[in-house]
């Protein structure tokens, strides 16, 4: 049974392939400082707007991004809510005794339109990548590589043990589990995790075992040389004024 | 559930957040061994497939968070996982952001490493099951429990506005709490019967 790869990166031009990762990882990390320092609401929505035409410039398909809005939680949603009715300001409605403020609407907004200026940011110079190469280039950037070798291991056992589950999930399912909220429902997923718990310690002594054969020292070896070429340069500095134009609009306005 | 999006918190509040699981992640790794690397990165990827799994828990759903086994599971560990995990789920699925990396990452580990400190001797002496079960039930309790309150404080250090909204939220971490709880008992009750021995790599293994 083969199951979509998970963790697959999203489909993108090939322009931004062109550039170095680090250089993607720095801008993307650059996006997001100016991004959070906006504090004008109509600045703010020009972030998340700018972060939307860039993703859709550069070849995300819409439909991706939509799968991909900033998933709002039931808490998340309740705090964005509640908002309007805790800021003090001007009233804009009243419900009840609960007055909402312009104030409180705003921040709101703010909040949204800062949260996708960022995760669209994200999604398109980061979630394009193939996550090898992302975790070469966040070692070139100077992480230290025992997170690394770890974010590399993860992703891998990640589609491992989502294939597996996927499987004993599809068994579940033959013997016609319905999940709900009862006794025999918690312990059918809890021995389904307990056994995937097991396996994976298991697979994980074994994949040790096979590297030690193979005299893993404590070190992985960054074949591609991730050559930073003048193209990237020319890219960073183009970017420079293009991640400042918000902030210093905001300082002068 | 754990998630605070980028944009709700200030500065102060994410600073600290950074620079506190900083500090942890740089004492995990220091203390982590490459030996234990393929367990640790197997036991990251677990829960994140376990974050898929919907439990249904009266009219709504929950997605697991697990942070109280994993820290039973992992120890320190536990804070280098769950970053690698946080820093997928936003790469991939768009779940929180960057800048709250972080805290986040703090608001599930501090928890962790909590339960760890408190329940694993327990956990490692006891051999019935059923007694298991009812550590594991705590454990989950306990860790999320935690984070709920840690989510919650995050939001109120951030600003007086935010303190209704906490209060309330923190209502919606029971029915999470209520699932981790019967969940957690269950794996390791399970574990228990299965495979005795991995509850216990911890005390074969240095760490």
């Amino acid at each position: 049974m083969s199951s979509l790869p998970l963790l697959a990166p999203l489909a993108t031009s090939s322009f931004l392939n062109t550039l170095d990762p680090r250089l993607r990882v720095l801008l993307c990390l650059a996006w997001t400082g100016s991004c959070l320092s906006l504090e004008r609401l109509s600045l703010q929505a020009l972030a998340a707007l700018a972060a939307l035409g860039v993703a859709l410039l550069l070849g995300l398909s819409p439909r991706a991004l939509l799968r991909r809005l900033v998933v709002m939680e039931g808490f998340m949603l309740l705090v964005l809510l509640l908002l309007p009715f805790s800021m003090p300001g001007n009233p804009v409605f009243t419900l009840g005794n609960l007055e909402a403020t312009d104030a409180g609407f705003a921040r709101a907004l703010g909040i949204l339109f800062q949260a996708h200026g960022v995760i669209f940011m994200v999604l398109i110079l980061l979630g394009t990548l193939e996550v090898v190469t992302l975790g070469h280039a966040l070692a070139r950037l100077g992480v230290p590589d025992k997170l690394v070798h770890l974010l590399l291991f993860t992703v891998r056992y990640v589609q491992v043990l989502y294939e597996e589950h996927l499987r004993l999930r599809q068994a579940m399912r033959a013997r016609a589990f319905v999940p709900g909220t009862n006794r025999h429902s918690w312990n059918s997923l809890g021995w389904l995790l307990g056994m995937l718990l097991v396996r994976s310690l298991e697979r994980a002594s074994r994949i040790h075992e096979a590297m030690k054969c193979r005299g893993f020292h404590g070190r992985f070896y960054l074949l591609d040389d991730g050559a930073w070429g003048r193209h990237d340069t020319l890219i960073a500095l183009a970017a420079v004024p293009l991640v400042l134009v918000l902030p210093l609009l905001e300082s002068v306005l | 559930m754990a998630h605070i999006p980028d944009g709700v918190l200030s500065a102060p509040v994410l600073t600290t957040g950074a620079v506190l699981s900083a500090g942890a992640l740089v004492y995990a790794l220091r203390r982590l061994d490459y030996d234990r690397i393929p367990q640790a990165a197997m036991l990251s990827a677990l829960f994140f497939v376990a974050s898929l799994v919907n439990v249904p828990v009266g009219a709504s759903s929950v997605h697991l968070i697990l942070n109280g086994l994993m820290g039973i599971l992992l120890g320190w560990a536990a804070v280098p996982a769950l970053l690698v995990a946080l820093l997928l789920q936003a790469i991939f699925f768009g779940y929180g952001g960057l800048a709250v990396l972080g805290i986040n990452t703090l608001n599930l580990a501090l928890p962790a490493l909590l339960c760890a400190a408190l329940f694993r001797g327990a956990i490692h002496r006891c051999h019935s099951p059923r007694q298991l079960f009812w550590l594991g039930a705590l454990t989950g309790f306990s860790g999320i429990a935690l984070t709920g309150v840690l989510v919650c404080l995050a939001l109120a250090l951030s600003g007086p506005e935010y303190i209704p909204a906490a209060k309330v939220a923190l209502l919606t971490y029971v029915p999470l709490m209520l699932a981790e709880a019967a969940i957690t008992g269950t794996i390791l009750g399970f574990v228990q019967r299965v495979a005795p021995e991995q509850l216990r790599l911890q005390q074969v293994t240095r760490d």
